[in-house]
């Protein structure tokens, strides 16, 4: 079975969001590097990049397959995981603490209309 | 079988050479009519070895390929049907190999009327009106036939139609082929069962699309049987539609692309017209039109005039050239040998056997393995892994388990529907016999998942190499001698 974090909100592309202030940090969900398999490339924005909700900010790529990284939200990236350019297993081992990017968000309202922990673990149920 | 690891370099040895020159005052002469500048500084570090070692070699590596000469080979998606012989003979006559490009018309009538029947024969097969053979494979053909689709609207002075609507379980390679023509690509969600979900469909379908791209059986392997209401819709908001000729196997001389609806198509000789593919290749992706778009065709034609003759011609209104000459020669000769040696009536059985050999793997294997999509495929069909997932045996480890057993794996992990994708595709040149014994190890393997899942997860075991570490091939790739012995130095 796959985690799940209560406190975070989620994407149903499989992108979890944590609020801190106006900084959301963006990362991919257990369920999703589980069904991706090994990583072994990620590729990140870069830092002053402006993302859009719903639009696609880089990709991850493992053994099985490469798949578009969907924004959940809309603003300026300010910080990129930089150990995951060395290091993209490191979403495998822990996807929650791996992080992705950190957005200054426009709206923080659209936080607000992403999923609860309970709604994305029924998504990942079906 | 004999265990060979040798790379050719390893068995260079300094000064050994294969051929011995006549000592005359040339020799070594030819470098001086060389300006310095373009003369390298050190001879090139090529192996030096005997005629025997290279044939040793050579001979020792081709013992350790699989083929579908060697065994059965469900690669799914890949049509993977023996390739017979004759196809072999017949392209190896000299008066067809060893033609120039460049000789005269007159002189090569005979391989023009080839390109010429062939051409037709894949007309009528794909209820099409012309097909150029120029493209060199499945996915030039693609993108050939969105340039004509590109050229046509284009012709119409219709400059607003830059999409192209594609499903979200097609191929990698019509998104791909779409972006290089220049088209956006624009994702059409797929129902559960594959097929294209016609209410996601219709708020599409405005005036900035070119067309769409399609399989049918689509990449489940399941009939579109809506087909005929998609091409009215895709017609009436002015598209075109396209045809990816990779699941034309189990249609052959049942159903025709252009009965459906399709304005154009590509056909993958190498898979549906049984020539050799997968490293054996070249290939070769024919493109067919209906009339309103013959003329848009690449360059160069191949027309027969009123007295029988055989003539290479420009379109004005083409698309241009998008081959040298006319294409992969030798890939044709071979499927249409193969057309010829079918016939009209045969080659009408394909589809059926195909469809009939898919459908009884599947039936038999549905106790065992996870089938996410209940009903009659067509030529192939995909399982979500084994059913019982207690033991955490996935489809890769299946896939390697079956490498011990002399089976060739099926694909796995696409379509990416599912997370467990296994993707099946006997063809119809399988007897009853090899479909069984496939059938029996595959239940044999999901047996030891659940009883000795570490044996199945280590696997394969007998195999010279073992498992393969695919994260370190995809991260540090070692591609050259050079890299290997500096990996191995450290």
């Amino acid at each position: 079975m796959s985690k799940i974090v209560e406190e975070l909100r989620y994407a149903d592309s499989h992108e979890w969001v944590r609020l801190e202030g106006d900084i959301a940090t963006v990362g991919i969900t257990d369920y999703a590097q589980h069904a991706l398999g090994d990583i072994v490339y990620v590729d990140m924005p870069e830092v002053g990049d402006e993302v859009t909700a719903g639009e696609d900010f880089g990709a991850v790529e493992s053994v099985k397959a490469a798949s578009d990284l969907i924004s959940p939200v809309s603003g300026e990236v300010v910080e990129v995981n930089e150990a995951l350019e060395d290091e993209p297993g490191l979403i495998n081992q822990d996807a929650f603490g791996a992080w992705i990017m950190k957005v200054r968000v426009a709206d923080t309202a659209e936080i607000d209309a992403l999923l609860d922990a309970a709604a994305y673990a029924k998504i990942c149920e079906e | 079988m004999k265990i060979y690891d040798k790379l050719i370099f390893e068995l260079s040895k300094p000064g050994r050479k294969g051929y011995e020159l006549p000592k005359t005052d040339y020799a070594g002469n030819a470098l001086k009519d060389i300006p310095s500048n373009l003369l390298r500084k050190e001879a090139p570090a090529l192996p030096e070895v005997t005629e025997l070692d290279v044939t040793r070699h050579y001979t020792n590596l081709s013992n350790k390929n699989f083929g579908v000469d060697t065994g059965f080979y469900p690669l799914g998606s890949c049509t993977m049907k023996y390739n017979p012989k004759i196809n072999e003979e017949l392209a190896a006559m000299p008066g067809f190999a060893s033609l120039h490009p460049l000789q005269d018309e007159e002189s090569v009538q005979g391989a023009l009327e080839l390109y010429y029947n062939l051409q037709q024969a894949l007309a009528n097969i794909a209820g099409l009106a012309e097909f150029t053979l120029n493209p060199y494979a499945g996915a030039h053909g693609e993108l050939t036939g969105l340039m004509v689709m590109r050229q046509y609207h284009m012709a119409r002075g219709d400059h607003k139609r830059t999409r192209v609507i594609v499903p979200n379980s097609a191929h990698g390679t019509n998104p791909a082929s779409a972006m290089v023509s220049g088209l956006e690509v624009v994702e059409v969600k797929s129902r559960p069962n594959g097929s294209i979900d016609i209410e996601d469909l219709k708020p599409l379908l405005d005036d900035t699309i070119a067309g769409i791209m399609m399989t049918n059986p689509n990449t489940l392997g399941m009939f579109e049987t809506e087909i005929t209401e998609i091409a009215k819709l895709v017609h009436e908001a002015g598209g075109l539609l396209y045809y990816d000729g990779a699941n034309l196997n189990p249609m052959l001389g049942k159903v025709r692309p252009g009965d459906m609806g399709f304005d154009i198509m590509h056909i993958n000789l190498h898979k549906t017209f049984s020539t050799p593919h997968g490293g054996g290749g070249p290939g070769s992706g024919p493109v067919g039109v209906a009339e309103h778009l013959r003329h848009f065709l690449p360059n160069p034609r191949v027309v027969k005039d009123a007295e029988g003759r055989y003539h290479v011609t420009a379109d004005s209104e083409s698309l241009g050239s998008i081959s040298t000459f006319l294409g992969n020669f030798g890939v044709m000769m071979k499927a249409y040998a193969y057309i010829l040696s079918l016939g009209k009536e045969n080659i009408r059985n394909v589809g059926p056997m195909a469809t009939l050999n898919a459908n009884y793997i599947k039936e038999s294997l549905k106790d065992d393995y996870l089938l996410p999509i209940e009903g009659a495929c067509k030529h192939e069909f995909v399982f979500d892994g084994l059913k019982d997932k207690s033991t955490d045996v996935t489809t890769l480890n299946v896939a390697k388990r079956l490498l011990d057993y002399g089976f060739h794996a099926p694909t796995i992990y696409f379509p990416l529907l599912f997370h467990e994708s296994m993707m099946i595709e006997p063809t119809e040149t399988e007897s009853l016999e090899t479909l069984d014994e496939f059938i029996d190890v595959m239940h044999k393997v999901a047996r030891e998942a659940r009883e000795t899942p570490e044996e199945v997860k280590n696997a394969p075991l007998t195999t010279i190499v073992r498992k393969l570490d695919e994260t370190g091939a995809a991260k540090n790739p070692i591609l050259t001698y050079r890299a290997m012995k500096e990996a191995c130095a450290k």
